[in-house]
């Protein structure tokens, strides 16, 4: 059996797991048709559909974890819930997207079965050895990795495989109550604060991305791209530098330890394309780079690119949309 | 309050990844070496939880000698002690270097010099295995709370705040406990030329590793081949800005 956690967001299953179940159904049919299990933890707003989703995408089976134990998210929690499962449908591979909340459950539950587990897996090339590749430094590099213990314990990095949906009947449901150690739920949510509409969920999940870098030059140049997202209905993010010196506020940034995004359309204006911001980037599906330097590695790795200052550029732009509209 | 750090010496890349001829390290001959922007988050809030309770940072660091240079950097702002385990990082796996943390925190404690606070980076920025952290709570047998952006301590307590889906996410744990950073809640602070002098007179303590290595099963690293570039030139400066139009209209983004 594969095991996988499915994080769910209401009723439906996060879109970074239904890759995860991409990567998973992979597997099974290398492995000649492994069965797929799914566990999920805590609120399930509408049984019925995530069944039915999660069918789709090749689970035959949900465990939901439910009690008291999981009113509020705790990764020792969680990963108690994961292991139960994992015993009893004597899961031989336990895997989970990428994810803040994927990697805590699944590093809680390596820790407690003293396996090793691999993190932000893109790829596998063998079974026996099981071998992986994830990404390191930020994904400039990858490494091969075997996982030779089992169960097998790993993340899927996000994006790095696309969500398949067939037409598999709707899974089948099994409630069930695990026990939790005392200890376990030592660590779990005291208060969750309410979102701001303008921080970064929206950016992780916006079709548009405005970016902006060093080239804005200070705390004032961001007129014109925030009058471009605007314009376009997207959102602004931007590059280490800018946070760092306090341009603008952290959760705009867009890299290895800020947002990573997957826009339609990402257009960076005045970033060079350093390591740590093509981390978070390099998920866009076309991306319309305006930069000084042609050679910037942003320029040679956009699909589209002006060469320009981006305080010349970005207003003209602006005022084109403004006169094809009226 | 007691607080221990603990840092990675990393390349300090930016462009493109070299390895070394053996593929198993990055080659960081000619980029030099840094450590995780988490982890001087995580130094930064130690000094402040110092600061405010009367207490000590002690900075900890599992690898090659040369890390001595990062845990002298660190020392100059303000930290109090350093010790380093002197070992090949290739040889280590995470669960192997939760280990040895685990290991320095135990004998620390032995000898009157216990820490009510481990910090860690969430994630090093060169292996990025998330789970260092963790594993060592599990080592050490207390809570912790991962990926957060800032951490104080009050009434024997850790109180952390971060990103969760859902929105900002408060935890609440008693002390001793472990608890890994992410960058952004706080602007780490410059040395002071005083705090660099006072850090040249600490003496750090250099070990050897408690256990034997299980190793990091990895095969070995990769770099992805280059992409050809296939990007297309709209033009040049303001006169662009119509092919870029024109352009959005294709992609049916104006609205």
């Amino acid at each position: 059996m594969i095991l996988v956690l499915v994080e769910n967001e209401g009723g439906a299953p996060s879109e970074v797991s239904l890759e995860t179940l991409a990567f998973a159904r992979s597997l099974s049919e290398t492995g000649g048709g492994i069965a797929i299990r799914a566990v999920v933890v805590g609120d399930v707003a509408d049984r019925d559909a995530l069944a039915a989703e999660l069918g789709r995408h090749g689970v035959t089976e949900v465990r939901h974890a439910t009690g008291d134990a999981f009113d509020a998210y705790g990764g020792a929690s969680w990963a108690a819930a994961v292991q139960a499962a994992r015993a009893d449908t004597s899961s031989v591979v336990v895997t989970a997207a990428g994810t803040p909340r994927g990697n805590e459950v699944l590093a809680h539950l390596a820790a407690r079965l003293d396996v090793p587990m691999a993190a932000n897996v893109v790829s596998f090339s063998g079974l026996s050895p099981f071998t992986v590749t994830r990404q390191v430094v930020g994904g400039s590099a990858l490494e091969e990795m075997s996982l030779a213990t089992r169960p097998a314990l790993f993340t899927v990095a996000g994006h790095s495989w696309a969500a398949a949906p067939g037409d598999g009947p709707p899974a089948a449901w099994q409630d069930f109550s695990p026990e939790v150690a005392e200890a376990d739920l030592v660590a779990r949510v005291h208060s969750t604060g309410v979102k701001e509409a303008d921080e970064s969920g929206s950016l992780k999940s916006a079709s548009i991305v405005v970016g902006a870098g060093r080239g804005a030059g200070g705390p004032g140049g961001f007129a014109g791209v925030d009058e471009l997202a605007d314009l376009l209905g997207g959102v602004v993010g931007v590059s280490r530098v800018v946070t760092s010196l306090g341009w603008r506020p952290h959760h705009e940034q867009v890299g290895q330890t800020g947002s990573r995004i997957s826009p339609d359309l990402y257009i960076p204006c005045g970033i060079s394309g350093a390591i740590q911001h093509w981390a978070g980037c390099a998920s866009s599906k076309v991306i319309l780079a305006i930069n000084t330097d042609a050679e910037a590695p942003m320029m040679t790795r956009a699909t589209y690119a002006v060469v320009g200052d981006m305080h010349e550029v970005v207003p003209a732009v602006n005022a084109e949309i403004r006169g094809r509209r009226s | 309050m007691r607080v221990l750090v603990c840092v990675k010496r990393v390349p300090d890349v930016a462009g493109e990844v070299m390895l070394t001829a053996d593929e198993q390290s990055v080659d960081a001959r000619h980029v030099g070496y840094t450590v995780s922007n988490h982890e001087s988050s995580a130094v930064e809030l130690a000094i402040r939880i110092a600061d405010a309770t009367g207490g000590s940072v002690t900075l900890l660091t599992v690898g090659p000698g040369d890390s001595v240079e990062q845990l002298r950097s660190m020392l100059g702002l303000g930290c109090h002690a350093a010790t380093l385990v002197e070992a090949d990082p290739v040889a280590l796996g995470p669960a192997d270097v939760a280990r040895e943390i685990a290991a320095v925190v135990e004998d620390h404690a032995a000898n009157d010099a216990g820490y009510d606070l481990v910090l860690l980076g969430n994630d090093a920025a060169d292996s990025g295995d998330f789970q260092v952290g963790i594993r060592l709570a599990y080592a050490l047998g207390w809570p912790v709370v991962n990926g957060v952006s800032v951490v104080e301590t009050a009434d024997g307590r850790a109180i952390t705040r971060g990103d969760g889906p859902d929105g900002e996410e408060t935890f609440s744990v008693p002390l001793p406990a472990v608890v890994t950073v992410l960058e952004g809640g706080v602007e780490p602070r410059y040395p002071s030329l005083k705090g660099r002098m006072a850090a040249k007179k600490i003496e750090i303590e250099t070990r050897q590793p408690a256990t034997e290595p299980q190793g990091s099963a990895r095969v070995r690293l990769v770099v992805p081949p280059p992409q050809p570039s296939n990007v297309e030139i709209l033009g040049e400066g303001e006169a662009a800005a119509g092919a870029v139009v024109d352009l959005l209209e294709r992609l049916k983004v104006l609205r």
